[in-house]
């Protein structure tokens, strides 16, 4: 097959590159451990994943990607602080037609584990697959979802509800339904109007596995929320116009800076960002020709929390990114049980890359 | 020949009959009552293929067939990008089901989606897996809560009986079709205020990968204009 056969040759190359720049070259197994795994992706990677039954280890799948897998090798006794690459395709079911939409694909990855300088290791990531990927013409975002968590963190309002909104932060309509919710802007639903007092008691026998309990503190925490004022308009006003964000990054940075006076609570996340911005411009990279998009990554990885970017054709915006990556501190904490280390990576997709005309 | 497949039996094959017979096509089943052939009378070229409901949306997919009727939510939910392969000629006005979202009526705390995402949260928490909604819509219960922003759910497959699945402890809620609410009461559930995944009904549909041929193209034309229908645009042959 010629195009699988340019796509492990372009991915070779993009392997080479990364082995260079220090990356020690691991293989992931292409069967792995379903019911382990496949929560820690988001609900898209999940309905996408390739199931099967294994008569001795029970539910496997085909690896959707490589990070989970690298990351679990890692955190089992890697020594810090690492650099890893790898070259080998994922599998993902692909629910509608298209050339680019193809359900087994090669990924060439670079991930570093790093405690020293997290922002040096984002902007070395970035900055590798940049000049990698110069030849392309690429248009270049980039994002930080860890801002947008310290924004919510930041609201005057209940924990509860501050945690329901970075329980979606990766959902931006059920966040954004949410958020009206707790301004007040959408009024309370009837039946829970009825619920908060005392009068819809349904007659029915309990069933199920969830606990009459678990009902009682939900109806407690629903009373509690009742209780609350509502999120500020102005709060809500300053979330919305951080969210909508989107500008040459230099230009961004000086708009976060002013958006910090109202909101500290976003402050260090917007100084590392100019730590980042300084770090990327260092290595070469040419600021004003990336976007800085506070929504960048919303939809995809959920388990990015930190800096995320991504590399696509312009000229077909139904084309797949042709490279993306972010950072995961928190998923390290997942899969280290008590041990986590600051962790940035990204993939590309030599496919994209050889069908765009290859890397000269 | 136009091939056209109906649901061989039951209900959906005789009201399928009427809505034909009442635009002047006659459809009916001929040999013995185990045998399914068929004839039409009143639209000329028209070959009439009985099918189980459940295998019409793969066999217009695959274009074995040229039309076939069948309820919206079979096609939706059987077909990957389903608006690609086949298009809507009618809809019958007739098998109306809803594909709806059930919980135990007992949670007084959910009414809306809003409240069973709430709940899959902490219901998580609380069992370490996710809140499993038993159903046999997977593509389209997956692809409405992924639209709606639900989290902290799995489907599981139930392909049958799906609404004893609570009380038997491998659900907490279902997603299936209902036509009169009857079954869920029985099993102490209520459907969720805001959720209607789908409203399906039986439609008359065409398959784009079907051969049309110069004779099968004229035999649809023929067949629309004696049905009162617009006839769809579909791909030429080679």
């Amino acid at each position: 097959m010629p195009a699988k056969a340019a796509s492990r040759a372009t991915g070779t190359a993009i392997l080479a590159a990364f082995r260079a720049a220090g990356g020690v070259e691991v293989e992931a197994d292409i069967l792995q451990p379903a019911e382990a795994l496949l929560d820690l992706y988001g609900e898209d990677i999940r309905g996408r994943a390739y199931v099967t039954t294994d008569p001795l280890r029970g539910e496997m799948m085909l690896r959707p990607d490589f990070t989970v897998p690298v990351v679990q090798a890692h955190m089992a006794g890697g020594a810090e602080p690492a650099r890893y690459c790898y070259l080998g395709e994922v599998f993902r079911k692909q629910d509608h037609r298209g050339s680019a939409r193809v359900a087994e694909y090669f990924q060439a990855g670079y991930e570093v584990f790093d405690r020293a300088d997290p922002e040096a290791a984002d902007a070395e990531v970035f900055a590798l697959f940049s000049k990698l990927l110069a030849p392309l013409g690429l248009v270049a975002a980039i994002g930080d979802i860890g801002l947008l968590m310290d924004a919510v963190r930041g609201l005057q309002t209940l924990g509860a509800r501050k945690s329901a909104l970075l329980r979606h932060i990766w959902r931006p309509r059920r966040f954004h339904a949410l958020l009206d919710r707790y301004a007040g802007v959408t009024p309370v639903p009837l039946a829970r109007a009825a619920l908060l007092r005392g009068v819809a008691v349904p007659k029915a026998p309990w069933v199920g596995l969830r606990s009459k309990a678990e009902m009682q503190a939900r109806i407690a925490a629903l009373a509690a929320d009742a209780e609350a004022a509502p999120i500020a308009a102005a709060e809500v006003a300053q979330l919305d116009r951080l969210f909508a964000l989107k500008a040459p990054a230099p230009e961004a940075l000086a708009r976060l800076q002013d958006l910090a006076r109202d909101m500290p609570s976003i402050a260090p996340a917007v100084t590392r960002l100019g730590r980042r911005l300084a770090a990327l411009a260092d290595r070469g990279v040419d600021l004003a020709a990336v976007t800085f998009d506070a929504s960048h990554g919303r939809t995809t990885m959920e388990y990015y929390d930190g800096f995320v970017f991504s590399f696509t054709v312009a000229s077909d915006p139904t084309l797949p990114p042709v490279a993306s990556g972010g950072r995961y501190d928190a998923l390290t904490a997942v899969l280290g049980q008590g041990r986590s280390i600051p962790a940035v990576g990204g993939v590309i997709r030599p496919g994209l890359v050889a069908d765009l005309g290859g890397l000269v | 020949m136009l091939k056209l497949g109906v649901p061989s039996k039951g209900r959906l094959m005789e009201q399928t009959f009427e809505w034909f017979a009442a635009r002047g096509v006659k459809l009916r089943r001929t040999g013995s009552e185990r045998e399914y052939s068929g004839a039409v009378e009143g639209a000329d070229g028209v070959e009439l293929v009985l099918l189980s409901a459940g295998e019409i949306p793969r066999e217009l997919s695959a274009g074995r067939i040229h039309l076939g009727v069948t309820g919206s939510d079979l096609v939706r939910d059987k077909l990957a990008d389903w608006s690609a392969q086949v298009a809507e000629l009618a809809p019958l006005g007739f098998g109306h089901a809803d594909l709806i979202i059930a919980v135990p009526t007992a949670w007084a705390d959910v009414d809306t989606l809003e409240d069973l995402d709430a709940a899959a949260a902490a219901f998580r928490r609380q069992h370490g897996h996710r809140l499993r909604i038993a159903t046999k819509y997977h593509r389209l219960v997956r692809d409405y809560l992924q639209a709606e922003g639900v989290a902290d759910y799995q489907l599981v497959d139930s392909q049958g009986a799906t609404e004893g699945t609570v009380k038997n402890l491998t659900a907490e809620a279902i997603a299936d079709i209902t036509s009169s609410g009857e079954t869920l009461r029985a099993n102490h559930l209520k459907i969720l205020s805001d959720a209607l995944i789908h409203q399906s009904q039986a439609t008359l549909f065409v398959a784009m990968a079907a051969d049309w041929t110069p004779d099968a193209s004229m035999a649809l034309d023929g067949l629309c204009a004696q049905l009162g229908l617009t006839s769809p645009r579909v791909p030429a042959s080679l």
